[in-house]
C-alpha cells in the first residue's frame, strides 16, 4: 500500500458524495430513482467488499445478511408498528447479530469450506423465511405501506417516498458506510485484515488473533449489509425472499469485482455499472443477462482487478 | 489497498490503452443510449401508451409470451375498431425478469421515463406485491393479471386493479361444491410449500366444510423437492379426493410416481390447471391423468358450446382447437389465464372512456372510474364469461370451469355461478387518498 495522501484520498471521496449530492438536481427523474436504489445496494456490495476485497473471505451467503437487515426493519414495522429509526436500527442489530452467530461457526472453515458453509446457511435462511410465511409472507412478500414510511421529527416529517428525501436518505446512508470503510482500511484494524489476507500464518506469528480480527471483519460485514437491507425495505417499501435467495449472494460478488475489490469506490462502480448495463440492454434484448456475462468475461479478461483496482494499477497508486 | 501477491489477479493481464480505449468508448455509448432521452408528454391526439411489465425472462418466461401475444391480439382489436376515444393504443413493453426487484423498476421506468398512462399485465404474485409499492408512490394505475388474492386482500393500494381475472380465493371456493357433490367428501391436499399453496391450503378446508365435506389431510410438498414417491404414504387410505396444485418442472415427475404409487386403484384427483399451464396434457408420464379433473380459468381446448365470442377470441389470439398455437402444435398456450389480458384492457378502454381519460394528469379520475364499474358482460370483450367487479376491493368475480381429461383432452363437465365465488370483502380501497 503506497500510503502517502490521506488527505487525496478524502477529499475524492467526499469529492464522490458531492458529486452524488449534486446529481439528485440534474438526473432525470427515473435515474434519480435508479441512483438510489444503486446506492442503497453499493453499501451491501461495501459490506461484501470488507469481507472479500480486505480479509479475502469468499463468501457465498451473503444475501442472509442483507435480508436480516431487510425483514429485520421490514417486520418490526408491519407487525409491530416500529417507527422508521427504530426498524433501521432493529435490521442493523439483526444482521449484526446473524454475523456474529454464522461467523463463529463458519470461521472454523477457511476457502471453498467457508464458500460451501456461508451458502448453506444462507440456504437455510431462505428457506426459514418460506418456512415461517405467516409472518414473512414467504415467497410473495410483504409490502411496507406508504404511510408506516414516514419519519416523524416533531412537527415536521421526512416521506420516504418522495423521490428526493428517498434519494438523501440512500446518499446518507452510502456517505457514511463509505468513510466508514474508508476509515476502517486506513486504521490499524484494516491494515491486520490485509495482512490477514496475503499470509495469515505470517499474521499469525506476528502475535495477531486472526481468528478474532477475522470474526470482528464478519460481524461489521454483516451490519453493513443488514444496513443496505434495512433500508431498502424502508425506502422502496418490500420485503420478499427473492432478497435472501442465491442470486443475491452472487449478485454482491459481481459488482465488487466488476468495480474492484479492495477498493472503497470499487463496489459503487461496480453497482452503478451492473444496473445501467441491464437497464439499458433489456430495452433492446430479452438476452441482456448475456450481454451481461459477456461484460463479466470481457473484464476477467482484460481488467481482472476490476475497474477502480484497474485504476489504482495503472495510474493512481494511491487509491484506497 | 494494493494486493502485492495479486490476490486478485486472475490473469495477470494488465489493462492495454486500446482496452481503456475501447472502454470509454463503451461508457459514452451507454451515456448517448435511448434510455438517457427525456420523452415528451403525450399529447391528446398522441396514442394511449401502455406500459406492458413482461415476464420475458426467468420463471414466469412461458406465461410471459402468451401474455404478450394476446395483449397484442386485443390492442389490435381494439385499434381496429377505433382505439380508445379515438386514440390508437401502444404497448410499451419491458422485460421485469418475474424478480420483484426489478418489476418495482419497471413500474418505476414506465411512469417517469416512458411516460406511459397505465401500467399492465403482470402475472406472478411476488412480482406483482414487490412492484405495487412503485406504483403507488408514482401514481400510476396498475392493472395486473396475476389471479393472487393480494389485490382483492386490500393490502396493496388504490394503484393496483385486477379487473380481468378471478383472483385465487374465489377460484377455490367456487370449486367446493362440485367436489363435494360428484368427487368425493374426504379430501387430501398436496400442495408446494409455499405462498401459491397456502391459498390452497388455507381457503379450500373452510369451504368444503360449509358444503358437507372435509380435508382429512394436508401434505406440504418442499419447493426444493424433485422426488414425491415419499411424501404418498401419508395420504390417509380413506382420501376419495386428492386435491393437487404442484407447480412448476416438477409437476411431471409428481404425476408420474403418483401413477407409479396407485396403479389403476387411485382416488378421484382434481387440480388446478395452473399445474399444466403451457404443458402438453398428452406429454409422457401424464397418462395417469386421464379421467381426472381440472379448474381452469377459460378452456384450452374448444368446446362444443364454444360462443361466438370465444372462437373470435381464440381466432385473434391465434391459438387452434387444441390450445396450442396456430401452425405449431407443440407450443401449448396458458389459455386458462390469459384471457385476463384481453378482458383487462377492454376493462381498461371502458375505464378511460368512462374517465374522459386525456393524459397522465387524469390518472386519478381513471382509478375513480375503474373503482365505479360494476359488471363486464359476456361478449367480444370479455369471452370467458360475464362478470362483477366489486370497486371498494379492485377485485372482479367471473364463472369458472372444470374439466375433465378425457382422451387427451380437457372437456369442460360443469362451469360455476359468479355466487359460487363470492366472499365478505376485506377492507376497501376507497378510503385510501388518491
Amino acid at each position: 500500500m503506497r500510503d502517502a495522501s490521506p488527505a487525496k484520498a478524502y477529499a475524492l471521496h467526499i469529492g464522490v458524495i458531492a458529486l452524488l449530492f449534486a446529481l439528485n438536481f440534474v438526473l432525470p427523474d427515473y435515474h434519480q430513482g435508479l441512483f438510489a436504489r444503486i446506492m442503497a445496494l453499493a453499501v451491501f456490495a461495501m459490506g461484501y467488499n470488507l469481507l472479500f476485497g480486505y480479509v479475502g473471505l469468499l463468501s457465498l451467503g451473503h444475501a442472509m445478511f442483507f435480508s436480516a437487515g431487510l425483514y429485520g426493519a421490514g417486520l418490526t414495522v408491519y407487525h409491530l408498528g416500529w417507527g422508521v429509526p427504530e426498524a433501521f436500527l432493529a435490521g442493523v442489530a439483526c444482521g449484526a447479530l446473524l454475523a456474529l452467530v454464522i461467523g463463529l461457526l463458519a470461521l472454523r472453515t477457511s476457502g471453498v469450506a467457508f464458500m460451501i458453509v456461508t451458502m448453506m446457511f444462507a440456504q437455510v435462511f431462505y428457506l426459514l423465511i418460506l418456512y415461517f410465511a405467516a409472518w414473512t409472507g414467504g415467497d410473495q412478500g410483504l409490502v411496507i405501506q406508504q404511510a408506516s414510511r414516514v419519519i416523524a421529527i416533531g412537527d415536521a416529517s421526512l416521506d420516504l417516498t418522495d423521490p428526493t428525501v428517498r434519494y438523501m436518505s440512500a446518499l446518507a446512508l452510502f456517505a457514511v458506510v463509505l468513510l466508514i470503510t474508508l476509515a476502517v482500511v486506513r486504521s490499524r484494524f484494516g491494515r491486520v485484515l490485509v495482512a490477514i489476507r496475503e499470509n495469515e500464518e505470517r499474521t499469525k506469528m506476528l502475535g495477531y488473533d486472526t481468528v478474532a480480527n477475522k470474526l470482528a471483519a464478519v460481524v461489521a460485514s454483516g451490519a453493513i449489509c443488514a444496513a443496505s437491507g434495512a433500508a431498502y425495505a424502508l425506502l422502496f417499501g418490500y420485503v420478499g425472499s427473492s432478497f435472501a435467495g442465491v442470486q443475491y449472494s452472487i449478485l454482491p460478488l459481481l459488482w465488487v469485482l466488476l468495480g474492484g475489490a479492495a477498493t472503497t469506490l470499487g463496489p459503487l462502480i461496480g453497482t452503478l455499472f451492473m444496473y445501467y448495463v441491464t437497464d439499458i440492454t433489456s430495452g433492446f434484448t430479452s438476452a441482456y443477462l448475456l450481454i451481461v456475462g459477456v461484460a463479466l468475461i470481457l473484464l476477467v479478461l482484460f481488467a481482472p482487478r476490476g475497474i477502480m483496482g484497474s485504476i489504482r494499477e495503472r495510474w493512481l497508486g494511491w487509491l484506497p | 489497498m494494493a494486493d502485492k501477491n495479486g490476490f486478485f489477479d486472475l490473469s495477470k493481464t494488465t489493462l492495454s490503452r486500446r482496452t481503456a480505449l475501447k472502454g470509454i468508448a463503451a461508457g459514452a455509448g451507454l451515456a448517448l443510449a435511448p434510455g438517457f432521452v427525456r420523452y415528451s408528454q403525450a399529447q391528446s391526439s398522441a396514442p394511449i401508451r401502455i406500459g406492458f411489465q413482461s415476464h420475458r425472462t426467468g420463471i414466469g418466461a412461458a406465461y410471459g409470451r402468451w401474455y404478450e401475444k394476446t395483449s397484442a391480439a386485443a390492442v389490435k382489436a381494439i385499434n381496429d375498431a377505433g382505439g380508445i376515444s379515438g386514440r390508437k393504443v401502444e404497448l410499451v413493453i419491458e422485460d421485469d425478469g418475474t424478480d420483484p426487484a426489478r418489476g418495482a423498476e419497471v413500474v418505476a421506468k414506465f411512469a417517469k421515463q416512458h411516460k406511459t398512462d397505465i401500467v399492465f399485465g403482470t402475472l406472478f404474485s411476488h412480482v406483482v406485491i414487490g412492484s405495487a409499492p412503485a406504483a403507488g408512490e408514482n401514481k400510476i394505475p396498475y392493472f395486473v393479471v396475476s389471479e393472487g388474492h393480494h389485490v382483492a386482500s386490500t393490502k396493496l393500494n388504490r394503484y393496483v386493479f385486477q379487473p380481468g381475472i378471478t383472483d385465487v380465493k374465489s377460484q377455490i371456493q367456487s370449486m367446493a361444491p362440485w367436489i363435494a357433490a360428484n368427487a368425493g367428501k374426504k379430501v387430501t391436499q398436496i400442495f408446494p410449500d409455499f405462498a401459491f399453496g397456502y391459498d390452497h391450503r388455507d381457503y379450500l378446508p373452510p369451504a368444503l366444510k360449509a358444503q358437507g365435506a372435509d380435508v382429512i389431510a394436508q401434505i406440504a410438498i418442499p419447493p426444493t423437492e424433485s422426488s414425491f414417491t415419499k411424501y404418498f404414504p401419508q395420504i390417509p387410505a380413506e382420501t376419495e379426493v386428492i386435491y393437487h396444485v404442484m407447480v412448476g418442472p416438477a409437476v411431471l415427475t409428481f404425476v408420474k410416481e403418483l401413477g407409479e404409487f396407485y396403479g389403476s386403484q387411485r382416488p378421484q384427483l382434481f387440480g388446478f390447471i395452473d399445474s399444466l399451464e403451457a404443458v402438453d396434457i398428452n406429454s409422457p408420464g401424464l397418462e395417469f391423468l386421464d379421467g381426472s379433473h381440472f379448474w381452469e380459468g377459460s378452456p384450452r381446448y374448444a368446446q362444443a358450446d364454444d360462443s361466438a365470442a370465444q372462437k373470435a377470441y381464440r381466432a385473434a389470439v391465434g391459438i387452434d382447437d387444441n390450445g396450442a398455437a396456430v401452425g405449431d402444435p407443440k407450443d401449448v398456450s396458458t389459455a386458462a389465464h390469459m384471457f385476463g389480458c384481453w378482458e383487462t384492457l377492454y376493462v381498461v378502454k371502458k375505464a378511460m372512456e368512462d374517465a374522459g381519460y386525456k393524459g397522465p394528469e387524469d390518472r386519478a379520475k381513471l382509478v375513480e372510474a375503474t373503482e365505479a364499474l360494476k359488471e363486464f358482460a359476456e361478449g367480444p370483450e370479455h369471452p370467458q364469461g360475464p362478470k362483477t367487479f366489486n370497486g371498494k376491493i379492485h377485485q372482479c368475480f367471473g364463472i369458472q370451469n372444470i374439466s375433465k381429461v378425457e382422451g387427451g383432452k380437457l372437456k369442460v363437465v360443469h362451469k360455476t355461478k359468479i355466487e359460487d365465488g363470492l366472499y365478505e370483502p376485506e377492507g376497501d380501497y376507497t378510503t385510501q387518498a388518491l
